[in-house]
């Protein structure tokens, strides 16, 4: 019997990009279900939560699909793999739309970028939008193949900031540096975007499919 | 460090990439799918489709094309021209695009990009600025907003036309020199300057390179946090790759 991952629709974002990228790496013995029913969530092997906009329509849009349970009971019990705000709503406090409570598995908040400008003087932008460099602060199978400070896809203005530091597996570095990537036990969960990555994000999701946590 | 990207440009008619200079003497250069696959193999950092067709009959066509290269090339693709509705975006970015351009559709109703940016978020909205020169030489440079592949005038003022775009929720700036589209004689460095330092966002510059070194003029003078440009690649003059060669000694940041 086939294998079967589960990418949740809420509505936030483009998982045609996410599904087809997660179908382009998986073997035959593995199924792609994009979804929004928390049973399918709950009963499929391995979870992806992608998601794009602001933190708010995101918590609204778990709230209305009534995933929150289904999300977090995942998370905690099977390899989840976050993306971009799939990664933001897992904390506990957004600064976006004027503050937002999220979904508070982990303690710690997700902060907008300072203004800042470079020794050139131009300032840095926001959105952060581009290839930027990933340090991978500890050994994790999903780095596997991949070479320490590889670019990778990121499109965002807000970061999350983790109070415990243990979680933190990679780091990059835009203005400041950033928790780009957490990882603990079966959830890993990247601020940019692998299914956008070119080889080396297709290589992360390669290893996802592969992982037993 | 953020690198600056390279991202070539598909102006696609009909199902075909082709390349016109100054909106006229239209050259085919391939199949979009197999340009774009060849553009991945080589590295560009996004690939962006500019559907130029006229007729709203091959309109559909462009959906295709995306959805084709959205199954096999895993990088960023935007697609601009005729982007009028938030239908339009909805149907862009289901095929598979992850941003669109708005163009004329920002200058007749602005308020249709506040309107997509609210519902698709300002990730995925870039705003097309075709900006002409219209100050005499001799005067402080003035830049303005013209539709209709750079025929049409509408009186209003480049830096302001962006920053207003930007407070309605554009994400990004897609800039194009129509004194340079299709001269091959480098970016209005200038204008893209301006825009740059008049904005929060990140700023494509467009319209204009010949050479390599063009590419790094507009990162290093201009500003710019992405360089666009068709002619140069498509007829294999220079592959992507030896672009971000170029540019890496010149000192700039580029993902190779």
């Amino acid at each position: 019997m086939s294998k079967t991952i589960a990418v949740i629709d809420y509505g936030m974002g483009n998982l045609r990009s996410v599904s087809k990228a997660l179908e382009h790496v998986a073997d035959a013995a593995h199924r792609v279900l994009v979804t929004d029913d928390p049973d399918i969530i709950l009963s499929a092997d391995r979870v992806v939560f992608p998601g794009q906009g602001a933190a708010r329509d995101c918590m609204n849009a778990i709230s209305e699909h009534h995933l929150n349970q289904a999300i977090l009971s995942a998370a905690r019990s099977k390899p989840f793999l976050g993306i971009c705000m799939g990664l933001q709503v897992l904390m506990t406090f957004s600064e976006e739309n004027q503050g937002t409570r999220l979904m508070g598995l982990f303690p710690g908040d997700v902060k907008r970028f300072p203004e800042s400008r470079d020794a050139d003087g131009m300032r840095l932008k926001i959105p952060q939008m581009g290839w930027n460099q990933v340090k991978q602060i500890s050994t994790h199978p999903l780095w596997d193949g991949i070479e320490d400070d590889s670019r990778f896809y990121f499109v965002h203005s807000y970061y999350v900031d983790p109070e415990d530091r243990e979680l933190v597996v990679g780091s990059t570095v835009y203005g400041i540096p950033f928790t780009s990537v957490i990882a603990r036990e079966n959830l890993f969960a990247t601020q940019f975007h692998p299914e956008k990555s070119a080889d080396d994000g297709l290589q992360l999701l390669r290893n996802f499919i592969h992982w037993e946590p | 460090m953020l690198a600056k990207r390279i991202i070539p440009c598909l102006d696609v008619d009909a199902g075909r990439v082709v390349k016109g200079v100054k909106f006229v003497d239209i050259r085919d250069a391939g199949d979009p799918v197999e340009v774009a696959r060849r553009y991945n193999r080589e590295g560009a950092d996004e690939i962006t489709f500019l559907d130029i067709t006229a007729s709203s009959d091959d309109r559909e066509t462009i959906v295709h094309v995306v959805e084709r290269v959205a199954s096999e090339v895993f990088i960023p693709l935007t697609v601009g021209g005729g982007i009028r509705t938030a239908e339009d975006v909805r149907r862009m970015l289901n095929a598979g695009a992850d941003k669109v351009a708005i163009n004329t559709a920002a200058v007749f109703r602005p308020e249709f990009v506040k309107e997509a940016a609210e519902r698709f978020g300002s990730q995925c909205i870039v705003v097309a600025i075709d900006a002409k020169r219209v100050s005499e030489e001799g005067e402080a440079p003035r830049w303005e907003i013209f539709t209709h592949g750079g025929r049409k005038p509408t009186g209003l003022d480049a830096i302001e036309w962006a920053r207003r775009m930007v407070d309605y929720g554009a994400g990004e700036i897609l800039l194009t020199s129509m004194d340079r589209d299709g001269t091959r004689i480098g970016f209005d460095l200038e204008l893209t300057r301006a825009i740059c330092d008049a904005v929060s966002v990140p700023v494509i510059a467009s319209g204009g390179v010949g050479n390599l070194q063009h590419l790094v003029d507009g990162v290093v003078q201009g500003g710019a946090d992405a360089v666009l440009a068709a002619s140069i690649f498509h007829f294999a003059e220079y592959s992507i790759e030896q672009a971000k060669r170029f540019m890496a000694d010149q000192g700039v940041e580029v993902r190779l």
